[in-house]
């Protein structure tokens, strides 16, 4: 798993990105009560506002860590947003995204350098 | 993502002991527990006596419904359950109403007396001009003193509110750079520190939006103002003084920067009470800025009343202003409206008539019982009583920006509560408790656990003091470790802790009927 200092999380299976948001952002962000995912079939670009996670304090953009094509989205949230609280970086993940390019994978930080970076703020 | 890490809990914690005594009805005292009036019900009954319908169904081709379910109230009951609502209401009438950035000050009750004269209230828009003179010589009047409050050449009247406001602003700047081919810039600049609303009017009329810094002691970092300004930027649009209570010291180098970059200068004036008789905007380079009439110039939100956010434009913009307007000829008072020479370049329309003629009103009314003297004094008191409150509470709590003054409204962090368990919410909370409206909480999103206060002119010392005392209480309270007072609160309210994270998942918007209880038959007449 990787991270971005945007608190996005990435995982890749072959092509295929699973992408959610870190569970130190879902305790930041507190009570989540709206996840608006990504269309499929659309192309984003890494650093892309790519979905929409809104919580009883603020409605926050979330940004694509990675470029590809969306070819999933966790349509669990819709019915029950509170998911990405209980489990952030497993079952609330919010989308897949076919990779088009691995390499920005390797860019990410590892769990441990998104810890020394959280450790900065 | 972008992280919001000051907001605010949004579930009860905890249940602190109730203060145990229950009454056998529900009833706190002779305060009512008033249900909604779908609740009270009544259907089979109706509190009118009406004639019986003598329309031909045939006439409406079969689209006649049968029963429509209202409830059935007399006119005592139907006053009783709106007076008993408003009971629950807090408003500005009954006490200090602190509200950062909202400038909840006395409404005058000349300016309602004014409002309701007939020759005002009981205009229709549409009556001819000849029959409405004295009302288009109101609104020139207030136009003029607008103008020369602000040093602006031009003033659009009709928008209704500040953020519509803010939209008129934006389009003129829109079709300002439009008309001079640099359509392209597509980018506005809004300080961190902005009102929501800029950036939500921005988004709205379809720009980006870029935010600016803030530097360490509240205001616009010039170093990234700079680094960001260029030929991709339409305009920003900076509140002053700002949401953080402080002056834009640097204000006229904002505006030179910005016209350097062949931008325009919106300027939110939410906070234009601060600094009314005392600085004219147009003096530091605006060249749009809506005013609040309902917050400048008293009937406040909460005072009863609706807004108007009249925008006064600078040479470059007045062109683009939306029609209709008014102008005083040689025959008299008359409206521009858009299909006349005089408007070819207005880029429409921000209402369908004049404007909010009751605010006109209220508003003339103000700024003519306080006259000049007056109004530089509104602004002098607004910006002492701020003060007196941040000296006075600025042992006990932590100021976010200590050094120096504030203008009207002052601001404190939650670094003071560090420790003691309680938050921000929490201390708002016990604030009802002691018979006081909470300030504005986590707002500006820059400061930690935000707590704004802004008194305005129109408190006495008596009142600021009790309401210095009590916060002075309550921190003491809260720094000798008694909790429970600030998480169970309010005790004494209505209803206590509201868990707003299942208001917002599970949102009830509208009343449904229960079938059991109503039976939508039709009504008739008794």
């Amino acid at each position: 798993m990787r991270f971005t200092k945007d608190h996005e999380w990435v995982t890749l299976d072959g092509d295929i990105a699973t992408i959610g948001i870190s569970a130190h952002a879902a305790e930041q962000l507190g009570d989540v009560v709206f996840v608006e995912t990504p269309e499929l079939g659309k192309a984003v670009k890494a650093g892309d506002a790519f979905a929409v996670v809104e919580s009883v304090k603020a409605a926050s953009d979330v940004y694509a860590p990675i470029s590809g094509e969306v070819v999933d989205a966790n349509t669990v949230l819709g019915d029950a947003p509170e998911t990405v609280n209980a489990d952030p970086e497993n079952g609330g993940w919010f989308a897949k995204v076919k990779v088009a390019n691995a390499s920005e994978y390797d860019a990410l930080m590892d769990r441990p350098a998104y810890e020394a970076f959280l450790a900065t703020q | 993502m972008t992280m919001n890490t000051v907001g605010r809990p949004t579930r009860p914690e905890g249940s602190a002991a109730n203060t145990g005594f229950t009454s056998l009805t529900g009833a706190r005292g002779l305060l009512q527990d008033e249900p909604l009036i779908f609740e009270l019900g009544g259907w089979d009954k109706t509190g009118v006596d009406l004639d019986e319908a003598e329309h031909d169904a045939s006439d409406l081709a079969g689209l006649t419904r049968a029963g429509v379910p209202l409830p059935g109230l007399s006119e005592p009951e139907t006053m009783r359950h709106f007076v008993r609502l408003s009971q629950k209401n807090h408003a500005i009438d009954l006490a200090l109403y602190p509200l950062g950035s909202c400038t909840m000050k006395h409404n005058p009750r000349l300016n309602e007396k004014a409002a309701r004269m007939a020759g005002f209230a009981d205009l229709h828009p549409l009556a001819p001009v000849s029959t409405t003179q004295g009302a288009l010589e109101l609104m020139d009047r207030l136009a003029h003193w607008l103008k020369t409050l602000t040093g602006m050449p031009a003033v659009a009247m009709t928008p209704k509110a500040g953020a519509h406001g803010e939209l008129c602003g934006l389009l003129c700047i829109k079709a300002a750079h439009e008309a001079a081919g640099q359509g392209l810039r597509r980018t506005v600049l809004v300080p961190t520190s902005a009102h929501g609303t800029n950036p939500a009017t921005a988004a709205f009329v379809g720009y980006n939006v870029t935010e600016i810094a803030q530097t360490p002691d509240g205001r616009v970092d010039l170093a990234d103002l700079e680094a960001k300004l260029g030929p991709h930027v339409a305009a920003i649009m900076v509140t002053n003084p700002n949401t953080c209570g402080l002056f834009e010291r640097d204000i006229l180098e904002i505006s030179r920067l910005t016209h350097a970059a062949g931008a325009y200068f919106y300027c939110d004036g939410a906070n234009f009470n601060a600094i009314v008789g005392r600085v004219r905007p147009g003096d530091l380079g605006v060249d749009a800025m809506h005013i609040n009439l309902h917050k400048t110039f008293s009937t406040p939100h909460g005072g009863g009343g609706p807004g108007a956010g009249p925008v006064v434009l600078s040479a470059a913009l007045a062109p683009f202003a939306p029609a209709p307007w008014v102008v005083n000829g040689p025959e008299g008072l008359h409206l521009v409206e858009e299909a006349t020479a005089e408007a070819t370049q207005a880029f429409g329309r921000m209402s369908a008539f004049h404007g909010q003629m009751g605010m006109f009103v209220r508003a003339y009314a103000y700024m003519r019982s306080h006259g000049s003297d007056g109004l530089r004094q509104v602004a002098e008191d607004a910006v002492l009583n701020a003060n007196y409150i941040k000296a006075r509470l600025s042992g006990a709590m932590s100021p976010a920006f200590p050094d120096g003054p504030c203008m009207h409204e002052a601001l404190f962090d939650d670094a003071w509560l560090e420790g003691t368990g309680i938050t921000t919410l929490d201390f708002a909370k016990a604030m009802i408790d002691e018979g006081f409206h909470p300030m504005t909480m986590y707002f500006p999103l820059v400061v930690h656990g935000a707590m704004l206060i802004e008194p305005t002119e129109t408190e006495s010392k008596r009142e600021l003091d009790r309401f210095c005392d009590a916060l002075l209480a309550l921190a003491q309270t809260a720094r000798a470790g008694d909790a429970d007072r600030f998480k169970g609160a309010p005790y004494l309210a209505p209803l206590r802790r509201l868990d707003e994270t299942l208001a917002a998942r599970k949102p009830k918007l509208a009343w449904r009927s229960e079938p059991a209880t109503v039976a939508p038959t039709p009504l008739a007449a008794e």
